[in-house]
C-alpha cells in the first residue's frame, strides 16, 4: 500500500509548483525577446524575436564580460580556496588529537550563527586603507574559508576516513600534512565536491559587500546588474536581458550538477 | 588516538640508526604543531575578518564618524540615544519582521505539503526534486529585478492577472503590506523548495516501521501525517526557522532592488526599507559612519538574542 504509485493529483500539483517556480525564468527571457509593449497591455506568452538586440544594448550597457570573467574568478578562488582550508582544518578537527580541539571546534559551531556581514562598516574602512576597494581582493578574501566549510567537512571526516588509515600513514613515516593530502583528501572528495557547489553558488550571488566595496567600472556580475537597473527610467526589455544572460551559467551548473546538488541539500539536512 | 604514536620511526627498519631518532623528535613537533597550523587559517581569518570589525562596528558606533573625517568626535552613546527616538529606525525594524513573517509562516506550510508529496513513490524522482529547487540557485539579484517587474504597479504581470479576474489592480509598491508581500513573495519562491527538500530528508529518516504499525492500527493516511509524521519533524523545521530567521532579520537585497531607480531609501515613505537596508543607506549614501554602527550593533544583539532563543526553545523540543 506504501508503494503505490500517486494519483494524477499529486503529479498536478507538484507539476503547478514546478511550473511556478520556471515561470520568472521564462518570464525574464519572454520580456527580453520583445520590447516594453509586452508589459503595457500586448500581453502575450510568446517569445518575439528582439533577444540578441536586448543582449547588445546589455553588452553597451554594462561592462558584461567583464563582470561574467571576475564573478568568475571571484566565485572561483573562493570555491577553490574554501573546499582547501575548509577540508584541513576539518581533518585536524575530525583526525587529529590536540589540546583545546572541543573548545576550538564549539567556537567554529558557535560562529555559524554570528551575523559577521554586520561588521562591513569596519570591513569597509579596512579595505579603503588597503586600497583594495574597487578591487577583486576586497571580495576574495574576506571569504576564504567559512565556518560551515569547516563544520561540515569535519562532519563527513568523522566517519568517512578510519582511524586505522591515518595511523597507518604515519607508521609509513608520512608527515601530518602529507597524511592529509594522501588520506584525507581523497577521502573528503563527495563531500568537498558538495561544498564546492555551495560555496560556487553562495559566492556567485554575494551582493551586499560586492555593492559596498566594488564600483560601476570594475563590478561583478550581480553588481552590474544593479546599476542595468538603477536608471530613473528602467527599460525591462533591456534589464531583463541583462537577467537572463547572468542566469544562464548557474542554469548550466544546475542541469550538469543537478542531481548533486539534490543530494547535498539533503544530506545538509541530516547531518546539521 | 591517532596524533599519538611515539614510535613512528619504526616503520622503515632498513634504514641507519640515527635516522629515525631525529625523525622522531621532527615527528613529535609535527604531531604537536601541525593540528594547530590546520585550523589556523579559519580562527586568523574569522579574526580579522568576522570578529574584529564586528567589535569595532561598537567602538566606531561610539563617535561622530563621517566618512573621510580625520579627527571624529566621541560622543559616546549618543547614536544609539538618536537611535531609539529614530522613527525611521523602527519602521525599518517593523518592516523586516512584518517581511520575515510574511516569508516564513507560508513556506514552512506550503514546503512541509510539498515535501509530502515529493516523499510519494514517484515516477522520475530526481527530476521533480530538480524542478523544485530550481529557483535556489537562481541569481537572486536577477530574480529580484524579474519579481519587482512582476509587482510592478502599472503593468505587472500580477496586476494583469488580477484584473483579469476582476480584483482591481493593487499598487504594490506604494503600500506597506502590499510591498511587503511583494519582498515576501521573492523570498518565499526562492526558499521553499529548498526547505521542502530539507523537510523531505527528515521524513525519509522516520522508521518505515512506525508507519506501519499505524496502518496496522488502521490510521488513515491523513492521521498518519499529523500524528506520526508532523511531531517528528519537529526539530528540522525549528533547524529551518532558526536558518531563515537569522538570514531574514538580514535581508538586504529583495528590497534593494525592489526600488528600480537605485535608491535606497525602500520606497517613498520608508515603507519596505529593512534594517539593513537602512545602515547601508546610512552608512554608503549618508556617509554616517557612526551612526550606521549603532544600527548594526542594535540589529547584531537582535539577531543574537533571537538566536539565542530559538536555540533554547530548540533544545526544549528535542528533549
Amino acid at each position: 500500500m506504501i508503494n503505490r504509485r500517486p494519483s494524477f493529483l499529486v503529479y498536478g500539483l507538484l507539476g503547478a509548483f514546478v511550473l511556478g517556480s520556471a515561470f520568472p525564468f521564462y518570464w525574464s527571457y519572454l520580456v527580453a525577446s520583445r520590447d516594453n509593449s509586452v508589459l503595457t497591455g500586448d500581453f502575450t506568452l510568446v517569445p518575439g524575436g528582439n533577444f540578441w538586440a536586448n543582449a547588445t544594448r546589455v553588452f553597451d550597457t554594462i561592462p558584461f564580460w567583464k563582470a561574467l570573467g571576475n564573478s568568475f574568478i571571484v566565485s572561483g578562488t573562493v570555491t577553490v580556496s574554501v573546499v582547501l582550508l575548509s577540508a584541513l582544518a576539518g581533518f585536524a578537527f575530525a583526525k587529529l588529537r590536540f589540546r583545546g580541539r572541543g573548545v576550538l571546534f564549539l567556537f567554529v559551531v558557535t560562529t555559524l550563527a554570528v551575523p559577521t556581514q554586520l561588521g562591513i562598516i569596519p570591513l569597509y574602512m579596512a579595505m579603503a586603507e588597503f586600497g583594495w576597494a574597487g578591487e577583486l581582493e576586497a571580495v576574495i578574501v574576506p571569504n576564504l574559508v567559512t565556518a560551515f566549510g569547516v563544520f561540515w567537512m569535519r562532519q563527513y571526516l568523522v566517519d568517512a576516513v578510519p582511524d586505522e588509515l591515518v595511523e597507518a600513514a604515519r607508521m609509513d613515516g608520512c608527515s601530518l600534512w602529507r597524511t592529509f593530502w594522501h588520506v584525507g583528501m581523497p577521502a573528503a572528495r563527495p563531500a568537498a565536491a558538495m561544498l564546492g557547489v555551495f560555496t560556487f553558488m553562495q559566492s556567485w550571488n554575494d551582493f551586499l559587500w560586492p555593492l559596498v566595496v566594488l564600483n560601476a567600472d570594475n563590478p561583478t556580475l550581480q553588481v552590474a546588474l544593479e546599476k542595468l537597473q538603477s536608471g530613473y527610467y528602467v527599460d525591462y526589455s533591456l534589464v531583463l536581458a541583462g537577467t537572463t544572460l547572468a542566469t544562464v551559467p548557474v542554469l548550466i551548473i544546475f542541469l550538469v550538477l543537478g542531481r548533486q546538488i539534490v543530494a547535498g541539500v539533503m544530506q545538509g539536512a541530516v547531518k546539521g | 588516538m591517532t596524533a599519538v604514536l611515539p614510535e613512528v620511526g619504526r616503520g622503515r627498519e632498513q634504514e641507519p640508526l640515527p635516522q629515525p631518532a631525529r625523525r622522531y623528535r621532527l615527528s613529535k613537533l609535527d604531531n604537536k604543531v601541525s593540528p594547530y597550523l590546520f585550523v589556523a587559517p579559519f580562527f586568523v581569518l574569522f579574526g580579522a575578518i568576522g570578529l574584529f570589525p564586528l567589535l569595532y562596528t561598537a567602538y566606531v558606533s561610539l563617535f561622530d564618524w563621517e566618512v573621510g573625517a580625520d579627527d571624529p568626535a566621541f560622543i559616546g552613546l549618543d547614536n544609539y540615544r538618536t537611535l531609539f527616538q529614530d522613527a525611521q529606525f523602527w519602521k525599518a525594524l517593523f518592516n523586516t519582521f512584518s517581511i520575515f513573517v510574511l516569508s516564513s509562516a507560508p513556506q514552512i506550510v506550503v514546503a512541509v505539503a510539498i515535501a509530502a508529496l515529493l516523499n510519494e513513490n514517484l515516477r522520475a524522482r530526481t527530476g521533480w526534486r530538480m524542478g523544485v529547487l530550481l529557483p535556489y540557485v537562481a541569481s537572486l539579484v536577477a530574480l529580484t529585478i524579474i519579481f519587482g517587474n512582476l509587482f510592478g504597479p502599472q503593468y505587472g504581470l500580477v496586476n494583469t492577472v488580477l484584473s483579469a479576474v476582476g480584483i482591481s489592480p493593487v499598487d504594490w509598491q506604494a503600500s506597506t503590506f502590499g510591498s511587503h508581500v511583494a519582498i515576501a513573495s521573492m523570498v518565499n519562491w526562492r526558499w521553499t523548495g529548498y526547505n521542502a527538500l530539507i523537510v523531505l530528508a527528515a521524513m525519509q529518516a522516520i522508521p518505515r516501521e512506525v508507519h506501519e504499525a499505524a496502518l496496522v492500527d488502521g490510521a488513515g493516511s491523513l492521521r498518519r501525517f499529523f500524528s506520526i509524521t508532523l511531531p517528528m519533524l519537529k526539530p528540522t523545521l525549528i533547524f529551518v526557522i532558526v536558518t531563515s530567521t537569522i538570514g531574514g532579520l538580514q535581508i538586504f537585497t529583495e528590497p534593494k532592488l525592489y526600488e528600480p531607480s537605485g535608491g535606497s531609501g525602500g520606497g517613498a515613505e520608508h515603507q519596505y526599507q529593512t534594517v539593513v537596508l537602512y545602515l547601508y543607506q546610512t552608512a554608503f549614501q549618508g556617509l554616517d559612519l557612526g551612526y550606521a554602527s549603532s544600527i548594526a550593533w542594535v540589529l547584531f544583539l537582535i539577531v543574537i538574542a533571537v538566536a539565542g532563543l530559538n536555540f533554547l526553545i530548540t533544545r526544549r523540543a528535542v528533549r
